[in-house]
């Protein structure tokens, strides 16, 4: 039998709406992610854009730390866009000092990299595997600055890697749910459906 | 396929940043030191001014987009963006914010119109709009002129969330109505709201506004942000309401939790409490000047 996965989108603020959208369409169950018991039975998470020092609040205040790297250490695949990439990156420049890394992915990441608002921007890029170029937009983005030894680039942008993997966890400094293109969400449900088909669950999953 | 052009100042990239904001709370800050207590409550952005509407409302005379030397004092003070204010009409002061590299132009009626007749063509600029609107027509007339968000406009400054009810239903209404008009009904719809055809159509087809839809203008508490939330907005804007409060920082960041929890009424109760008295507030009928009515 084909069990469909579910996926939660962390929905403490920002893009989480146009990630939901975007799984309905590919069939895969969709949950808003706001509380620690909101995790429980997901088979992957998406980090969205928006804030990130607005949703390091938020995780604070409603003790979603400690669950969220439990979650993803325990092996269940996440994917984080823009103020969702700098979350899971080992270090963060140009952020204030009580900002969250969960250090899940081997990447520093500067805050606004590319500038400010004036400086956003849409261009394509060549994604490793399409066969065609993927149209990125990037806001107010976060820039890769380094990647570690373990950490396969799938994109660059003019030479800096913008989309990256490491193990069950990518990130991109771009908002793929921003265009009706949804290979890189399919990306993602792949890698979700292979972590939960090679057993990689967690205790609280029930199967 | 053009693999290596890209583009700034397009439609999606606007559009854009107004999706990130969602879910989230702009606050209204006039100095560099409530932009930090903005941010550190979990505001998604500022809007740096020079006074909140409730002084400007106080105040009288003719209010104006805010000196560059004071927004470039919040832009260094936080890493959020900054939105900030121009005339409705007055499109040099819209220059002078792009100059200036705010992320987002509010070309707002809390401010002394500066053209009685048209609003900025926002297609000119690269940073993106957001305008007011007290109607589903005036939303729409916004949007084909460059709006990239609107904001239900309330009435600002007055601490008082009735407008805001009333702006939010009309317009949401009127996109629920849209969505079960058959097509040649939609000509009528488009006469009636005085909106280009294509617009009506497209929320027709989508059953929402083409940009990001978010709340402004009299709210004051938690349970404020909450309501505008379930109601169908977005996101909200809170402007006297936290700086002309009793304990600005608890109060910001009880509305930001109330924004994001808004349909937890367990979390609502427990972020309500203790926050000390909220701006006073008045009523509409003690006030002579509605801004609602200022844009067209």
């Amino acid at each position: 039998m084909n069990v469909s996965s579910t996926i939660g989108v962390l929905a403490l603020q920002g893009a989480f709406a146009a990630h939901l959208d975007l799984l309905t369409s590919l069939d895969v169950v969709g949950r808003p992610v706001r509380l620690p018991s909101d995790l429980e039975g997901l088979d992957g998470l998406i980090l969205p854009g928006g804030e990130s020092t607005t949703m390091s609040n938020l995780l604070r205040s409603y003790d979603l730390l400690g669950p969220l790297s439990e979650f993803i250490s325990a092996g269940h695949p996440v994917f984080g866009t823009c103020a969702g990439m700098i979350l899971l990156s080992d270090r963060i420049l140009d952020g204030r000092a009580d900002q969250i890394a969960l250090k899940s992915i081997d990447i520093v990441v500067r805050r606004n990299g590319y500038g400010r608002q004036v400086d956003s921007f849409e261009t394509d890029i060549d994604v490793d595997g399409f066969d065609s170029a993927f149209h990125a937009v990037f806001i107010r983005a976060p820039r890769i600055e380094e990647v570690g030894p373990d950490v396969d680039v799938l994109a660059r942008h003019e030479g800096v890697p913008v989309l990256v993997r490491q193990g069950t966890v990518m990130a991109a400094s771009f908002h793929p749910e921003l265009t009706n293109d949804d290979r890189i969400h399919r990306l993602f449900a792949d890698m979700v459906r292979d972590a939960s088909s090679s057993g990689v669950t967690s205790r609280d999953q029930v199967r | 396929m053009s693999a290596t052009s890209s583009s700034v100042g397009s439609i999606p990239v606007k559009r854009g940043l107004a999706e990130m904001l969602k879910g989230g709370v702009i606050m209204d800050v006039v100095t560099p030191e409530q932009a930090k207590i903005a941010e550190d409550a979990g505001a998604c952005a500022v809007m740096a001014l020079e006074r909140v509407p409730a002084d400007i409302r106080r105040d009288g005379g003719v209010a104006r987009m805010s000196d560059p030397e004071m927004i470039e004092g919040i832009q260094a003070a936080v890493s959020i963006p900054v939105m900030a204010k121009a005339r409705i009409g007055h499109f040099v002061e819209a220059q002078i914010l792009q100059s200036l590299g705010v992320d987002f132009i509010d070309e707002s009626e809390v401010l002394t119109p500066a053209d009685e007749a048209h609003h900025i063509d926002k297609f000119k600029f690269v940073v993106p709009f957001v305008c007011g609107a007290t109607n589903l027509g005036e939303a729409l007339r916004r949007i084909s002129e460059g709006a990239c968000m609107i904001r239900s406009k309330g009435e600002a400054g007055t601490g008082n969330v009735v407008e805001a009810v009333r702006h939010l239903r009309s317009i949401l209404g009127d996109i629920r109505r849209i969505g079960t008009a058959d097509s040649a009904e939609l000509f009528d719809w488009a006469k009636k709201l005085q909106a280009p055809l294509t617009l009506i159509q497209e929320i027709a087809e989508t059953g929402k506004l083409p940009v990001p839809l978010f709340c402004a203008g009299g709210l004051a508490t938690p349970a404020d942000a909450a309501l505008a939330m379930q109601l169908g907005a977005e996101a909200v804007f809170v402007g006297s309401g936290i700086f002309k409060s009793d304990h600005p920082a608890p109060r910001a960041k009880a509305i930001v939790e109330a924004t994001t929890h808004f349909d937890n009424p367990d979390i609502l109760a427990k972020v309500s409490r203790g926050l000390g008295a909220p701006m006073t507030g008045i009523g509409m009928d003690e006030i002579n000047q509605r801004y609602a009515e200022r844009g067209w």
